[in-house]
């Protein structure tokens, strides 16, 4: 008999007594039809993300994109899967094996992880956690730790560079972020994603139009992409903390990033936007079409703006994008204490004025060194 | 106070990349579409009209890298004929000053640009490759009267 924490672990009447009193039905076969569902749910999405970035990204830039391999080029993502996975998997020699070699995958579970709050439609996620978008906040932040572990076992300046940087970017980026959900918490009147969902008779991107670009802007930060993409910047510090892998680990950086980008588009779709809510549709294509939307939006956002310098990431964050979440929290703080019950349209105007009249305010004060101004 | 940096230069931008997102693309999707070259261009090819060719040499002699073997003899009637004429594309640099220095304009660079091979010995081609056929035809290059009989174009794709 093998015991484990005074549990025995191999009962005599295996394996009858290990299944819960309520199988098939309840708790279990909830929890193995929606991991499976969200397995295929993000490593689906995030090989329609890469398609749908590459083939946009391409209009944006007046060219036509990958249109060879299956009808529109739709197995292109498949293609480069292949091709990705079948490379030979250096390990350099003087790398911190056990952490180089974990790095990818500490990367890639939170990313996934955060899917696990993410209501497809009433009720449909794998757990409705009454601190859902909390979770989130803790969760995505661990994924840095694996890109960290990435670039520090890689024995690579570059590497080091690119981590130190995104450390930096990712802590500073946080707290803005985490001010701006504040808001949308106070209107929901909860934490939990399907509740804020619920909540919303009117979009909150109507709501908190300040809200949401602080958001939009500090997720963008946190998930690495242009204009903020430091962590990658090619024409100065190579590839970043991925420079020293290849092959399969360095696929699952890629899925990493695409994934975080899946699960950023799906929070800002939850938050801002509605989630599952529409008219017509069933909920699960509303809120399909929202998350393509939100990321077709960070392609255009790619498509136009080049990088920023790290002191302009830096200042952006603390100088421009921290005053602003104040303000956003204080004046959303104010209207939930004095107008209780007054009608959500006149909020919205008085909210779209104050996003308008802070944003000119602050881009008065917000300077770098030399005078030059930036927002 | 004036209201300028705040954001209005990303507005613009953003403009601009919709804009162009809204265009029609500019790809030319290549073995399918091929752009229009220009009616003068040189080409990567060497073509020869054997029949007012006086086998004089000049073009062996003028070509700056030796690609051009010229080998001729007397026929009975005390006139120049050519016995060899062989043409190394493998060597050839395209400047076409063989094509200058014909007296009798019997040689002419193509317009043609798909000339790939797998093995350096399909460059060097006999007399018979490089005469004048339906598909290799001469380019207007240094020779005004062939780029009259050349259709006026623009240098992108017909599009219908």
């Amino acid at each position: 008999m093998i015991s484990l924490f005074g549990r025995n672990i191999f009962p005599a009447n295996f394996p009858s007594a290990m299944l819960p009193p309520d199988w098939p039905s309840g708790f279990w076969s909830h929890l193995i039809i929606f991991v499976v569902i969200l397995f295929v749910f993000f490593i689906i999405m995030a090989m329609a993300f890469i398609y749908v970035e590459r083939r946009v990204i391409a209009r944006y830039q007046i060219r036509i994109g990958p249109n060879r391999i299956g009808p529109f080029g739709i197995l292109q993502p498949v293609a480069d899967t292949i091709k990705i996975l079948i490379k030979e998997d250096i390990i350099p020699l003087n790398v911190d094996k056990l952490i180089h070699l974990l790095a990818p995958a500490v990367a890639i579970v939170p990313a996934i992880m955060i899917f696990a709050v993410i209501p497809f439609q009433n009720g449909a996620s794998l757990v409705d956690l009454n601190i859902g978008i909390l979770y989130i906040v803790a969760i995505s932040s661990v994924s840095v730790v694996g890109l960290v572990m990435a670039g520090w076992s890689s024995n690579n300046k570059y590497a080091l560079i690119s981590v130190m940087r995104v450390i930096a970017q990712v802590v500073s980026y946080e707290i803005p972020m985490a001010l701006a959900i504040i808001g949308v918490v106070l209107f929901a009147g909860t934490l939990s994603m399907n509740g804020i969902v619920q909540a919303q008779n009117i979009p909150y991107i109507l709501l908190q139009p300040l809200g949401f670009l602080i958001y939009f802007l500090a997720a963008l930060a946190e998930i690495n992409r242009t204009p903020f993409d430091l962590l990658e910047a090619e024409g100065e510090i190579v590839a970043g903390f991925n420079i020293e892998y290849s092959g399969i680990k360095f696929a699952l950086f890629f899925l990493a990033e695409y994934t975080e980008a899946v699960a950023i588009s799906a929070i800002i779709a939850t938050l801002y936007l509605g989630g599952w809510k529409g008219p017509f549709l069933p909920p699960v294509l509303w809120f399909l079409i929202k998350v393509f939307a939100v990321f077709i939006l960070i392609i255009w956002v790619r498509s136009t703006l080049p990088r920023l310098r790290i002191d302009q990431v830096m200042g952006f964050a603390w100088k421009f994008l921290l005053p602003l979440a104040f303000i956003n929290l204080l004046v959303t703080g104010v209207q939930i204490v004095v107008w209780p019950n007054i009608s959500q349209w006149v909020i919205v105007g008085v909210n779209i004025v104050v996003a308008v009249a802070s944003i000119l305010l602050f881009s008065r004060f917000f300077r770098l060194k030399g005078d030059k101004i930036e927002a | 106070m004036k209201l300028k940096n705040f954001g209005e230069g990303i507005a613009k931008g953003m403009a601009v990349t919709m804009k162009n997102a809204l265009r029609r693309p500019i790809t030319t999707q290549y073995p399918e579409q091929k752009l229009n070259i220009s009616r003068r261009t040189r080409g990567n090819q060497l073509v020869w009209d054997k029949e007012r060719c006086i086998a004089c040499s000049m073009c062996a002699k003028a070509c700056p890298v030796q690609c051009i073997d010229m080998v001729t003899s007397r026929d009975q009637n005390n006139k120049l004929q050519v016995d060899k004429m062989d043409y190394d594309a493998g060597l050839c640099i395209f400047c076409g000053l063989c094509v200058e220095a014909c007296p009798k304009t019997c040689l002419f660079l193509t317009a043609e640009y798909e000339k790939a091979r797998y093995s350096i010995k399909d460059f060097k081609l006999k007399k018979e490759d490089i005469l004048m056929t339906e598909k290799s035809k001469p380019s207007g290059y240094y020779s005004p009267e062939n780029e009259s009989k050349l259709p006026k174009q623009t240098l992108l794709i017909d599009r219908k």
